[in-house]
């Protein structure tokens, strides 16, 4: 079988599973809206939330993609089921690779849903001329969030106190996409004046990213896993 | 220690009751001696600075300890390398990587603070959003993570294979977080003697505290170092004892039986 035969078949494994379980659309993303109300209640301002929208949007992002990664370890841990891909002689590259790419689809519906609450709950507006720059920002970004999620996930996967040091790993990591992901939607968004030009340089960085822990999560999660 | 003489096999390493030896004792007085040459210059024969006033002191420990915790995540990145890459997977490597981790966390924790100190003296403020300060607290960050992975817990290999893995995934990490850091904004004072273009600017006798403030901080480094690579060491070898005391322990129980 091919690899990427392999990535295929364990991202719709995957993909298969929240479609009956129905975790991440029962949960995950009720967290995700809750906590755009709550930056609501703590900022408390129109113009102020006008003005951070595109900030709490990734924070939002950020808290739940912990919530995925850990469900989505949580499914192979439970039943061992990372260890009999391993034993099966499954490539750990396929296995990192589908992981991250259900995750990354997870994602995507994720941010879309967050950046819609922020249009109906904040007053964001997205312009004709932003949209391409909004897509490939949230492409880029998605890229880089998964390729770090499924990397520590697995790191962390199987033991005990995983839920407690997620958080303080992957944040640390993935202050980049924070930054850059924030200023290009501001950009995207026109948020404060940002013209859409400025954001491209971000999207370089959130590319730069992805691209740096999809070849460092290809080469770093066999070592890890392999126990 | 009984423990000890019960087991023929024990290392001899073992026998030791403390990390330490002539060798790092030498050191341990080098270091002393040298922390107390920092006080004389750094306190009293250095002068005081035209802008910063008597503030210039904190930068004898602020800038030292910032460069010696960067040496020691090298080491911990390096040791880490030859772990995971070396043909015999070095469990002594391992601990090396643990235990310059721990130094440099400290020497970060060292800087941060003496660094707010100094910015609540200079800039009126403890903390500005710039690159290096914003840098170096997500680096401090990142090591704590790496010490808690090194706890989570497994046979020694699992965690040397583990940290091994984050402590090389930081050499990726940083570069980027600094990169996106500087991207974002920039206000501190550029580096004076790690300028790579510009001659070094400054005052003679306060070059010369801040290079007694890097020996004595390097010595510090490789004091603590030592010790706590023989401490992990030594706490491996009691895990080990530990198991095998146990599984006599039961043995001698079904014998009774």
């Amino acid at each position: 079988m091919t690899r990427r035969r392999i990535v295929g078949l364990i991202a719709a494994k995957d993909l298969r599973i929240e479609r009956h379980s129905r975790v991440v659309a029962n949960q995950v993303l009720p967290f995700a809206a809750v906590t755009m109300v709550m930056f609501g209640f703590a900022l408390d301002s129109s113009d102020v939330l006008e003005r951070v929208a595109p900030g709490l949007v990734w924070l939002a992002t950020l808290f739940s993609l912990l919530v995925l990664v850990q469900r989505a370890f949580a499914i192979e841990t439970d039943d061992g089921a990372l260890d009999a891909l391993r034993v099966a002689g499954v490539d750990p590259i396929a296995i990192f690779w589908g992981k991250a790419l259900a995750l990354a689809v997870q994602l995507a519906v994720l941010e879309v849903v967050l950046l819609a609450a922020a249009l109906v709950l904040y007053g964001a507006e997205v312009h004709v001329g932003g949209v391409l720059l909004l897509v490939t920002t949230l492409v880029a970004a998605t890229c880089g969030l998964a390729a770090v999620g499924t990397l520590y996930g697995g790191l962390a996967a199987g033991f005990k106190g995983r839920e407690t040091l997620l958080p303080l790993l992957v944040f640390p990591v993935v202050a980049p996409v924070l930054i850059g992901a924030t200023r290009a939607v501001e950009s995207a968004l026109g948020t404060a004046g940002a013209a859409v030009s400025e954001g491209w340089p971000w999207v370089g960085l959130l590319a730069v990213f992805a691209v740096a822990f999809g070849v460092g999560g290809s080469l770093a999660f066999g070592p890890l896993v392999d126990e | 220690m009984t423990l000890i003489e019960q087991d023929p096999l024990a290392p001899r390493a073992s026998t030791s009751a403390t990390t330490g030896t002539r060798a790092t004792r030498l050191l341990g007085l080098a270091t002393i001696v040298s922390m107390a040459w920092l006080v004389a210059f750094g306190l009293g024969f250095s002068p005081a600075d035209r802008d910063q006033e008597e503030a210039v002191r904190i930068l004898y420990v602020h800038v030292p300890t910032i460069w010696i915790a960067y040496l020691a995540f090298v080491v911990t990145a390096l040791a880490s390398a030859v772990y995971l890459f070396g043909r015999n997977h070095s469990l002594g490597f391992d601990r090396l990587a643990g235990a310059s981790a721990e130094v440099g966390v400290v020497f970060v924790a060292v800087t941060l603070v003496v660094g707010s100190l100094w910015g609540r003296l200079t800039w009126g403020v403890f903390w500005r959003w710039d690159p290096r300060l914003t840098t170096t607290a997500l680096l401090f960050v990142s090591y704590i993570g790496y010490l808690a992975v090194r706890r989570l817990g497994g046979s020694h290999h699992q965690r040397a294979r583990r940290s091994s893995v984050i402590g090389l995934l930081a050499v990726l990490e940083i570069p980027l977080v600094h990169w996106s850091v500087r991207l974002w904004r920039s206000l501190h004072q550029e580096a004076t003697v790690l300028d790579p273009g510009g001659d070094v600017d400054m005052d003679g006798l306060m070059l010369f505290s801040l290079f007694v403030g890097v020996v004595s901080f390097t010595l510090l480094y490789v004091w603590l170092l030592m010790h706590r690579t023989r401490a992990m060491a030594m706490e491996d070898l009691l895990d080990d004892q530990g198991l095998d005391v146990a599984l006599q322990a039961r043995r001698a129980e079904a014998g009774g039986l």
